[in-house]
């Protein structure tokens, strides 16, 4: 089934969010895309607990609190979220753009944001022999499913929260775990390293700091892997599944493949409209390049709201576009809901 | 202006000159030397301009922040002289600093 919508959005961050704000008081509603489990891009993935104190008019936030008041803010306009997942394709279909993601929805729209940030968050992968030959096949950068581990011995890898929960979840479930990290100080929360350090004293989870992942053996299965502390000699352990856990790298991916016109990993706009060299695709926020250009969230909204208007006149080309201010149209407090 | 010595992987050198207050990172992008990806764009968030730091000028760099420790744990062969050039700043201290760049970007 195909969704028709005035404007799909790539990404679900700041900038992102507040896009799906600027359509909606022009009367334009949106499907909002992001490849991560849940919206606020990197407000959410790598820093909400940071103060940021350059948002205009809220002194000192948390990127966690932008994101929920910016959810907040856009409430009234409803906006469809479609997370997991990433879009794969695009398609020019007359004056419509189809849009395809990873989880074959398919979206018709004249108006695609491109509001992505540095790209898609992706799980940062190992480059160390065999671990392409084994990924998925004993080798795996996050859990689908927990009980494919049953009866197992697992190394998990890393020393944050994903590494600590699925080392405490998984020692229910496979045979051992072992928890190995790079330093002894983990990122992850205290209360569920103690927890798995309380496991760890009957040895159903095994904790190995200051070890690093040096090699990864096996024939038609993944056998065993090598691991080394500090500069010592090698150690070889033997297990049925590694889970690694080395965070998420940012990654363009198959935006580089739609024919825009890129610049360092960004993506050429005019400072007009926001839109690229391809008539309704728009590009904002730190994704889109152009001389002078921020790398702000402030500058992702203003850019934003220029590309809204030309987003109206695309989806509604019979109409005429009347700017109007939101302390005193009826028209957009009809649309916020104010009564 | 102090100098920056930065080593590719395969033994390339690259010599700069940089004023103070900029970050290594910063040096190597404006300077177009490969070898240091910077994706974030020195925001301390994506560990894509991981470098060795010569021994002798370890000591004269501030140590690591907790965010930057971090981020060195998704750098693959990461070792006592891991630093994230985006937080390396400048200063006259470091004239003839030598960082050495990892085989790959993470």
């Amino acid at each position: 089934m195909t969704i028709k919508t005035d404007a799909v959005i790539i990404g679900a961050g700041p900038v992102g969010l507040f896009s799906v704000f600027e359509l909606g008081i022009l009367g334009l509603n949106a499907h909002v895309i992001d490849n991560l489990d849940k919206i606020g891009g990197q407000c959410i993935e790598l820093y909400p607990d940071k103060p940021i104190y350059d948002i205009p008019g809220i002194p000192d936030c948390t990127g966690e609190d932008l994101i929920k008041n910016l959810t907040e803010q856009i409430k009234p306009f409803k906006p469809e979220f479609h997370l997991n997942q990433r879009v794969n394709e695009l398609k020019k279909i007359n004056k419509l753009w189809q849009v395809i993601t990873s989880d074959n929805k398919i979206f018709e729209t004249p108006n695609i944001i491109i509001a992505g940030g540095v790209g898609s968050f992706e799980p940062r992968k190992v480059d160390i022999k065999n671990a392409e030959k084994f990924e998925g096949k004993g080798f795996y950068y996050s859990v689908k499913d927990k009980f494919k581990f049953k009866d197992q011995v697992v190394a998990i890898f890393g020393g944050g929260d994903s590494a600590l929960d699925w080392t405490l979840e998984l020692s229910n479930i496979a045979k051992k775990v072992y928890l190995i990290h790079r330093r002894d100080d983990f990122k992850g929360a205290p209360h569920t390293l103690n927890k798995i350090k309380e496991i760890a004293k009957i040895g159903k989870v095994e904790i190995k700091t200051f070890y690093q992942l040096k090699g990864i053996n096996g024939d038609k299965k993944l056998e065993d892997i090598e691991i080394q502390k500090n500069n010592d000699v090698i150690e070889i352990l033997k297990i049925d599944s590694v889970i690694a856990f080395f965070g998420l790298k940012m990654e363009l991916g198959p935006i580089s493949n739609w024919g825009l016109n890129l610049e360092e990993k960004c993506i050429l706009v005019n400072t007009k409209n926001f839109q690229t060299n391809e008539e309704g695709i728009f590009a904002i926020g730190d994704i889109c390049t152009y001389p002078g250009k921020l790398k702000l969230i402030l500058s992702g909204f203003h850019e934003g709201a220029l590309a809204a208007r030309e987003c109206f006149t695309r989806a509604r080309p019979n109409e005429n576009f009347v700017f109007q201010y939101t302390t005193s149209s009826t028209q957009i407090h009809k649309r916020l809901g104010i009564k | 202006m102090p100098k920056i010595i930065y080593i590719e992987h395969n033994g390339k050198e690259h010599q700069i000159e940089m004023p103070i207050g900029f970050s290594i990172m910063e040096g190597a992008i404006k300077n177009s030397i490969p070898g240091i990806d910077a994706d974030c764009g020195g925001s301390c968030a994506c560990a894509t301009c991981h470098v060795y730091v010569d021994e002798k000028f370890l000591n004269k760099i501030p140590k690591a922040q907790e965010s930057e420790q971090d981020m060195i744990d998704f750098v693959q062969d990461a070792n006592e002289f891991s630093r994230l050039s985006c937080q390396i700043i400048i200063t006259n201290d470091l004239d003839g600093i030598v960082v050495r760049m990892p085989k790959k970007q993470s």
